[in-house]
């Protein structure tokens, strides 16, 4: 690898490969960003803002960021990981996030966040917003009070499954997310759990019935380590051009 | 079936084209009153969409609804200088008068009624849309005259037409208002420098013309990598896009070009549209204009006739453009360019990731040039006069005129060009303001000017506007100017990213916690900590720029935060007495234990 | 030299299970040794009934009544330092999980509409009885808290952790697989 195809985050050389963003240089040499949009099978989005960075002094989002050579990086600072820990604690307070009671937990990317950034209170007053479960479809739970609007089971219905079972409907603090149906209710959707939109959800939104709290605690997948020693798990699946396989 | 009918009709006219969707769900609304589920799965049918991406776009939009909302949907336009001219005590005493409750539809469906973000009218207030039409200079008569035309069932039609007419108040014009120049001279000019495109853009360039819509980003250079963008896949193609999606509060000024100067704005797309290569123009008319849709039309057609739009322009072979008038639908993030084509493109108007850039990834994923009204108008006085010429107006930084929408405490309120420099002062002066307090100038998320800054110019290296000039006179509470700005961006929020989605709904809450006495130094605290988040984090300007008000006030007019604090700590953010209401509805109890301080 | 002063703590439960206070006990024979440091003022362990001076103060529990209200404002006046401890008192936990639902239709659902219920039966009214909120909401919605140690309940080596590092005068620190929201 060339010298100059390389920057520097927080001290440390990374080397990239050219169309790599900074998440996925990063990510590739073990460096784990803390992000819950981003996922390594599908195009960066850019709407968390937990991957956020500073690039040359100047706040960026490191997942829709192209890597360039030179860069100064900073992740791993306090101003950062404070910024990150109020876009948690918003996300927190916007939906209802009740973990005891949640299939995902322990699995969950937000909370393993949470626990990666000791987020340990809310901050803000709760929105408690109204979000009604959708239990209508024979294999499948929808608990949207989980949603943080990643849109990633939008992306993968879209992209992989050529389905559009999902999109958003609704603006700002309203948005929220809405199935192709004119009924609104996934029963009489094509959805499917063998779906990769119903894969993906980082949260606890789209869960298969008849099949929770499987995993012990204390064997779950956030519970050994935290997630930032999970960052094998998120490294880029993509060619060197960025393009999906 | 009539709806279906209905909805055909309105497919056919678009060729049931999805990228036309925005147009597809207004025109069905207004054949149809609302937008019901069964609509919607029609329209997703007939423009071969998946349902859920239909459903996405009309979901987004404030101006289509997809639940009833009554025959005659009122709505008044809820701007800080609507408000200083009494638009809330007008529409309690039209709720009154109706029995209803704002945001809520009468219990026979007849009527709802409920506030809108600006509507640009902000020199003839208080304003109200019917149905999306817009009527102005409300008072306690108009009131009740609607009341009684709402409950006798008068179609709108029918209403007084006085009420419709909307003033242009140009109180001072220089060169773009005064214009009088003959449809086509400057295209005709144009092709007389040569037959390359190129001539025309050296003056462009030469003019130094910065975009108008308050990013200032210089014309000449845009068109130019517009111009030398190459198109995308087997239709490579280019796109003029007009940006008249004026939803800056306080703004009105392309309102009064697009009514006054058409021409000029049209003229000055078909001279990019030469430049850059297109053949295919948009004006995007923001929704609540909506009344100007045909009058543009008009124009549009007439300059086809005189071969000024269409094939072989002015008998030049090979130089075809035509334009549409696409509307909007109650979306202010639509202004930022990327977004506003999303919307173009029949989607929710989301900004884009960027780079890359409209210039070479805008409409469909062609290059495209999105500019203001205003820039265009200037362009077309600068394709036919040259830049040379131009940069004769205004200073050395900012050539040419801005054109100002002048609101609130003054005696003449309305439209004012100015060669850029004018002092904040002079332009006081002019419009008859008193013992002024403080100017927001560009808007919200402009800049707020107190006292001791009037003597700054209006200039891209001074005071930078998109248009709008707010005046508040010392007996105004800058507090409340703010409080209004600030649920104003919680409104407008796209949603994308989180610190704006949620970041501007918990400012929207600290600032009404403290506006309720009930705020605390920890509180400011709070406002500066989530505007730090904001400004550093968020995915585009509205997110970056919806801090300005809080922090440009907190700084300049902190008195009128402080007087406003309670002294104690810590206290929460909701009445805890009010808590408690609906345990007492249901036990009847009002004794001393069925009550709570709201504050130890 | 004097051994030093006893940290005075006091407990309580608002709208809890008292799961926390259970995992508190689950520190087990460590209680011992925490109680060379500090002694109890009000909680469930003395049953005294109101809290005087203390210097930490341990809230199980968010508020959903009037009297919930009234002990935690007590305990604020008389705490230096204020924790909540567990789920319910971060973020409103299962109580809160009404707040989606108007609280008269929960009254009348269970005192009037309700089948079976004994002739005569009415919403209580009582006014020794305090009356419900709304809504329930976490502790930090209604007075100043310094802590917060999440869990459903925390774990005992979380709140043994916790409490070490507080009476050592460090600021408390959990780290991975002490700080849980399950």
């Amino acid at each position: 690898m060339s010298e100059s195809s390389s920057f520097i985050l927080d001290d440390q050389e990374i080397p990239f490969m050219p169309g790599q963003s900074v998440m996925q240089a990063a990510l590739t040499a073990g460096v784990f960003i803390p992000h819950l949009c981003y996922h390594p099978e599908f195009r960066p989005h850019g709407s968390c803002k937990l991957c956020t960075v500073k690039i040359n002094g100047r706040p960026a989002t490191s997942c829709t960021t192209p890597a360039a050579a030179g860069m100064a990086v900073e992740s791993n600072t306090p101003e950062i990981l404070d910024k990150r820990r109020t876009l948690l604690q918003m996300l927190l307070v916007e939906g209802n996030h009740f973990c005891p009671s949640c299939e995902k937990s322990g699995f969950c990317m937000l909370q393993a966040l949470g626990y990666e950034l000791g987020v340990v209170a809310p901050r803000f007053s709760l929105l408690y917003p109204t979000r009604p479960v959708d239990a209508s479809h024979p294999d499948v739970l929808l608990d949207f009070n989980r949603c943080i609007l990643c849109e990633l089971c939008i992306r993968a219905s879209t992209e992989v499954d050529g389905k559009f079972v999902f999109a958003l409907s609704g603006r700002g603090i309203k948005k929220h997310l809405v199935v192709n149906a004119e009924s609104g209710k996934l029963a009489d959707t094509n959805f499917s759990l063998a779906d990769k939109a119903a894969q993906v959800c980082p949260v606890g939104v789209i869960l298969p019935k008849r099949k929770g709290f499987a995993v012990p605690i204390g064997q779950r997948r956030f519970d050994a380590a935290p997630i930032s020693a999970h960052v094998d798990e998120f490294k880029p699946v993509v060619s060197a051009q960025g393009e999906r396989p | 079936m009539k709806n279906t009918d209905a909805i055909n009709a309105v497919l056919k006219r678009h060729g049931n084209d999805g990228t036309r969707l925005m147009q597809i769900l207004r025109e069905t609304q207004e054949a149809l009153g609302w937008l019901s589920p069964a609509t919607l799965t029609a329209i997703a049918a007939g423009v071969n969409w998946p349902r859920s991406r239909v459903e996405s776009t009309a979901g987004f939009y404030s101006f289509f609804h997809t639940a009833p909302l009554g025959r005659y949907r009122v709505l008044w336009s809820d701007n800080i200088t609507d408000r200083m001219l009494g638009n809330m005590d007008l529409m309690r005493a039209m709720c009154e008068k109706l029995w209803l409750e704002p945001g809520r539809v009468s219990t026979d469906g007849l009527v709802s009624v409920d506030t809108t973000s600006c509507t640009g009218m902000c020199d003839q207030g208080p304003a109200v849309l019917v149905n999306y039409r817009a009527i102005t200079h409300m008072t306690t008569a108009r009131v009740e005259q609607m009341v009684e035309l709402i409950h006798n069932q008068t179609p709108v039609a029918e209403w007084p037409a006085a009420w419709f007419r909307i003033e242009d108040n140009i109180r001072r014009a220089d060169i773009l208002l005064t214009n009088a120049m003959t449809p086509g001279d400057a295209l005709r000019i144009s092709f007389a420098r040569g037959s390359a495109a190129s001539a025309t853009l050296d003056e462009i360039k030469k003019s130094a013309l910065r975009g108008r819509g308050g990013a200032g980003f210089t014309t000449g250079l845009k068109w130019e990598a517009c111009r030398n963008a190459p198109g995308h896949g087997d239709k490579p193609a280019r796109y003029v896009v007009c940006n008249a999606d004026e939803g800056e509060p306080g703004t009105f000024k392309d309102r009064v070009l697009l009514t006054r100067q058409p021409d000029l704005v049209i003229e000055g797309m078909t001279v990019a549209a030469w430049i850059i290569g297109a053949s295919k123009g948009f004006v995007y008319l923001r929704g609540e204009y909506r009344y100007l849709l045909e009058p543009l039309n008009a124009v549009l057609a007439r300059r086809r006739q005189q071969g000024l739009l269409g094939e072989n322009i002015l008998g030049r072979e090979g130089f075809s453009f035509d334009i549409e008038v696409h509307l909007g639908a109650g979306a202010y993030v639509c202004g930022e360019e990327s977004a506003l084509i999303e919307s173009l493109e029949g989607k929710r108007g989301v900004p884009r990731n960027r780079p890359p850039y409209p210039v070479t990834n805008g409409f469909l994923n062609q290059p495209t040039v999105v500019n203001n009204v205003e820039t265009f108008a200037a362009a077309a006085l600068v394709a036919k006069n040259g830049g040379d010429w131009y940069r004769g107006f205004g200073t050395a930084k900012s050539s040419g005129t801005k054109i100002l929408s002048v609101s609130g405490d003054c005696v003449q309120p309305g439209i004012y060009e100015y060669p850029f420099g004018v002092t904040v002062r002079q332009v006081l002066e002019e419009c008859g303001a008193r013992d002024t307090q403080a100017v927001q100038v560009s808007g919200p998320s402009g800049i707020c000017l107190n006292r001791d800054e009037f003597d700054r110019r209006i200039a891209f290296d001074d005071v930078p506007t998109a248009g709008a000039f707010m005046i508040f006179n010392q007996q105004r509470d800058i507090f409340e100017v703010v409080r209004n700005f600030v649920h104003f961006f919680a409104h407008e929020s796209c949603g994308f990213c989180t610190p704006c989605r949620v970041g501007t709904t918990l400012l929207k809450n600290l600032v009404d916690k403290i506006a309720d006495g009930n705020g605390t130094r920890t509180d400011i605290d709070e406002i500066f900590h989530l505007n730090r988040l904001l400004q550093t984090t968020a995915h585009c300007g509205l997110g970056h720029t919806a801090c300005n008000p809080l922090l440009d006030t907190l700084e300049k007019f902190r008195p009128a935060y402080e007087r406003r604090l309670n002294l104690l700590k810590f206290v929460p953010a909701f009445n805890l007495d009010a808590a408690l209401s609906q345990a007492r509805q249901m036990t009847g109890r009002d004794d001393a234990g069925a009550h709570l301080e709201a504050a130890q | 030299m004097n051994a030093p002063r006893k940290l005075k703590v006091a407990t309580t439960s608002l709208a809890g299970c008292f799961g926390c206070h259970m995992s508190f006990l689950d520190i087990d024979e460590r209680l011992l040794d925490l109680l060379e440091f500090i002694e109890f003022d009000r909680s469930p362990l003395t049953d005294i009934k109101h809290c005087g001076p203390c210097d930490i103060g341990i809230i199980e529990g968010g508020v959903c009544n009037a009297d919930n209200v009234h002990v935690l404002r007590e305990f604020r006046a008389n705490c230096k330092v204020l924790i909540a401890l567990g789920a319910c008192a971060v973020n409103g936990g299962l109580p809160a999980q009404r707040n989606h639902l108007d609280l008269r239709d929960i009254l009348a659902a269970v005192y009037v509409t309700e089948e079976g219920l004994a002739p005569g039966t009415q919403i209580p009214n009582d006014p020794e009885l305090p009356l419900p909120l709304n809504q329930v909401h976490p502790i930090h919605e209604v007075v100043r808290v310094d802590y917060f140690l999440p869990g459903c309940p925390p774990s005992a080596d979380a709140i043994w952790k916790f409490l070490t590092d507080l009476i050592a005068g460090r600021t408390p620190h959990l780290g991975h697989g002490l700080i849980q929201y399950d």
